[in-house]
């Protein structure tokens, strides 16, 4: 079938302001919408610039703003925007590098900024123990993959720069529930700021496009009783 | 720009974050890699971790050595085999410190899972060796590892791609690399070079490969004279998702799935009446192609069926979620009802760069070239032998990465620093001046469209000699186009119109010398399957290929295989 996509373009180095071109492409219902992005890259016009790699939804590269809803693009079928155009920008919130491509060292120093590694001290000889239970509190954290896809929809973020943003908080609320970590009452305090935690205002953006499904705004608010539960 | 580091480490999988980690703190480190380290391919891993921890039941080392070497079809060098299993224990008990979130036993130790010609006793029964964490594995080991990287405050020079190694004599002093930000040249000055750029199944058409996947480490170490080792074996994952290629990892049938042809038949207790659908990966692989080609695929068609309909709903939303999600994106199916189209997909290099167990990489004659080391999926150790076993790849990250960290922190207390040649990146810089210029010639996406169907029809499950040489007379028409080929983008930012011109190079110069050691190897060993000599013949073939680049074109030698504890046998399932 015929598809049409509308791609907002901008190279800083030879255009003043960004600009929609459109091109058609053909495809199988069954195709991902990267396999479409890469027919009018390889076939059409090679100055098109975007990011992906794994292509099944893992690696994180490909996230982009799809009809106005942040998504990987290889994990949308063609069949599913049968008849209609589809627009891809990038990421909202970010700074555009070139095309899709958009500057996530801000996202990535946040994340490192939470300290998203185990602070545990004298490791026995064996693995320390977790039971099912304890391992399971963090089973929907872990399936974060830092696309930032939560970050780019969410309007906070949009509005404050300054707000920490729900990616970088589901790798904070990963370290706070494992079993493992020692440092769980200074990482929830590191959160209790009006920027950090408290900047949610409960949207739900983030939880709707969220690739992998993680259940990011009530991670967010079960982060913030902890907190209370502290005073 | 001249970028200068102690140790330039080219990959930011798992092999080379290990190995920065190693030697992080008494040395300058920096990791170069083509994409974000989380967005590096080890992180597609899913089922497992190999490790003989016997959680669930009495394991040892020694039938991890045994299965690693059967697996193997006997090429593997059974040091490296021993290596790894010992080793592996104490590997899994370090990344568990490190914060890897484990699935976990009753008793709260980490869990395992049965997987692929992992067995108890020297091959009596399957047995469970694998660690997982869900089916992501991979991605939560990177996570950890990378977040490691960043505590220890490692450089990472994050979307710079490698161009170009420079190698002086028999000194290697550094490498180029394209920064995609600014399309600029980089020089990376450094007194030793870690390669850990992992596979290159790109140069296939059905892979379960990223895109980044394009061996250019590989490839330029043997544009620079490195002799590439045992690259006939090529491992095809038994079930990627039909037509995609995407991974259904080897975990499902762990947990109980099956494999049914289109008359609903379980045929692996045809092929390996032990271990039946966990046999290893070539076996399983042969044996859907064989059932595909004799006219049992579903509905006479290409793809048969695996079945995880018995796991039940719970354990396939507790342990393999990721692939039930890729099934239902991709597919619209349901893991817990429906059976899912699967047909064997690239996946796996075992040959690459020839390296000792401790990461040194070999020239021609067996010595080490200095200043260059490697790991992981780009090297050959050979652990793996003809055929890599399932969840021993992330464990051979992990322990051989380490182990040229701590190889090359060691060489370099005597190693000093040597001069880089006048003008290191002329070469490269008259390459990508090439390409913008070139007017006549074709877009790279259309060679590499040919290539890999190419590679595909011609050197995939089953092989012979007829189609091996056609694709090889065909192969240098496609490096002829390659002459010619031009990029629309003259541009310098995100220029990935460039690099993919660039990477096409390497495809093309691997798959020749994967042809030529297949073309050579007249026997069937391992993932090498040839139809026209179908046995496997360790009196003439025993040993390991050599394919090395010379002034009067590819050059193909031996060397002995090593064997210590586990003597050739028939190999059954």
């Amino acid at each position: 079938m015929e598809m049409e996509f509308k791609i907002l373009r901008f190279d800083p180095e030879k255009e003043e302001k960004p600009y929609y071109k459109n091109y058609t492409v053909q495809a199988e219902p069954w195709e991902r919408l990267l396999d479409c992005l890469n027919r009018i890259k390889w076939e059409q016009d090679g100055t098109l610039s975007y990011r992906m790699s794994c292509a099944h939804g893992v690696c994180g590269s490909d996230a982009m703003n799809i009809n106005g809803r942040c998504a990987l693009a290889c994990q949308k079928l063609v069949k599913d925007y049968q008849g209609s155009e589809v627009v891809l920008e990038p990421l909202p919130t970010f700074k555009v590098l070139k095309d899709l491509v958009v500057d996530l060292d801000p996202f990535f120093e946040r994340v490192e900024w939470i300290r998203p590694y185990l602070i545990a001290s004298n490791p026995p000889e064996k693995e320390r123990l977790q039971s099912e239970e304890q391992r399971r509190k963090m089973g929907e954290a872990i399936r974060c993959i830092l696309c930032a896809c939560c970050v780019g929809i969410c309007p906070i973020s949009n509005e404050n720069e300054k707000y920490l943003g729900p990616g970088p908080l589901v790798q904070a609320f990963r370290q706070i529930f494992d079993s493992r970590d020692e440092e769980r009452e200074e990482r929830l305090k590191q959160l209790d700021y009006p920027d950090g935690v408290w900047a949610c205002l409960n949207h739900y953006e983030c939880t709707r496009v969220c690739p992998k499904e993680i259940p990011v705004t009530k991670e967010i608010n079960i982060m913030k009783g902890e907190i209370k539960k502290l005073d | 720009m001249i970028f200068k580091h102690d140790v330039i480490i080219v990959g930011s999988g798992l092999a080379g974050l290990r190995a920065a980690l190693e030697v992080a703190g008494d040395l300058d480190v920096a990791v170069i890699s083509k994409v974000y380290p989380t967005r590096s391919h080890s992180g597609a891993a899913q089922g497992g971790i190999g490790a003989a921890l016997g959680n669930e039941e009495p394991d040892s080392w020694e039938w991890h050595m045994y299965d690693t070497v059967k697996g193997g079809d006997y090429l593997t060098d059974q040091d490296a085999a021993e290596v790894l299993a010992k080793d592996a224990i104490r590997a899994v008990y370090e990344l568990e410190h490190m914060g890897v979130p484990f699935n976990r036993t009753a008793q709260g130790t980490i869990a395992q899972r049965a997987f692929g010609g992992h067995t108890k006793n020297f091959g009596e029964a399957a047995i469970k060796r694998a660690c997982y964490a869900a089916d992501r594995t991979g991605r939560v080991i990177l996570d950890t590892l990378t977040q490691a990287a960043v505590r220890k405050g490692i450089k990472v020079y994050s979307e710079f791609n490698l161009v170009d190694l420079i190698k002086e004599g028999s000194h290697v002093t550094g490498l180029v690399a394209y920064e995609l930000a600014t399309g600029n040249l980089v020089i990376f000055h450094a007194r030793a070079v870690l390669l850990a750029t992992g596979g290159f199944g790109k140069v296939f058409e059905t892979t379960s490969n990223c895109f980044a996947n394009t061996g250019d480490g590989v490839y330029l170490a043997y544009r620079a004279g490195i002799p590439l080792e045992d690259m006939e074996f090529v491992q095809f994952h038994p079930t990627g998702i039909y037509g995609l290629g995407v991974l259904i990892s080897e975990a499902a049938r762990g947990e109980g799935g099956i494999l049914r042809n289109g008359e609903d038949k379980r045929f692996m207790e045809d092929y390996a009446p032990v271990i039946k659908d966990l046999a290893a990966r070539d076996v399983v692989s042969r044996a859907i192609m064989t059932e595909i080609r004799e006219g049992r695929g579903i509905d006479g068609r290409d793809y048969v069926h695996l079945d995880l309909t018995s796991i039940g709903k719970e354990q396939l939303a507790e342990k393999l979620s990721d692939i039930s999600s890729f099934v239902r994106i991709y597919l619209g199916l349901d893991t817990a009802t429906d059976p899912i189209p699967v047909k064997p997909t690239c996946h796996y290099m075992m040959g690459g760069i020839p390296t000792n167990i401790d990461g040194a990489v070999l020239d021609e004659k067996g010595d080490p070239v200095h200043g260059l080391y490697a790991a992981g999926e780009c090297s050959c150790i050979s652990l793996h032998g003809a055929n890599r076993l399932g969840c021993n790849s992330l464990v051979d990250l992990v322990v051989f990465g380490r182990r040229a960290g701590k190889l090359i922190a060691q060489d370099l207390q005597k190693m000093d620093w040597h001069e880089l040649p006048d003008q290191p990146s002329a070469g490269a810089a008259l390459k990508l001046k090439k390409l913008k210029e070139s007017r006549k010639g074709e877009k790279a996406g259309h060679i590499r469209a040919s290539l890999q169907k190419l590679m595909s029809a011609r050197c995939s499950v089953f092989r012979n000699e007829k189609s091996l040489r056609e694709a090889l007379s065909e192969l240098s028409s496609l490096k002829e186009r390659y002459e010619d080929v031009a990029v629309d983008d003259k541009g310098a930012l995100f220029n990935t119109d460039i690099t993919d011109a660039c990477e096409l190079e390497s495809l093309l110069g691997l798959a020749e010398t994967i042809l030529l050691s297949a073309i050579a190897r007249t026997e069937s060993r391992g993932a090498h399957f040839r139809e026209d000599y179908p046995e496997r013949d360790d009196v003439n073939w025993l040993k390991h290929t050599l394919v090395q680049k010379t002034d009067d074109g590819p050059r193909i030698s031996y060397k002995p295989v090593t064997i210590t504890r586990f003597q050739p046998k028939a190999r059954t399932y």
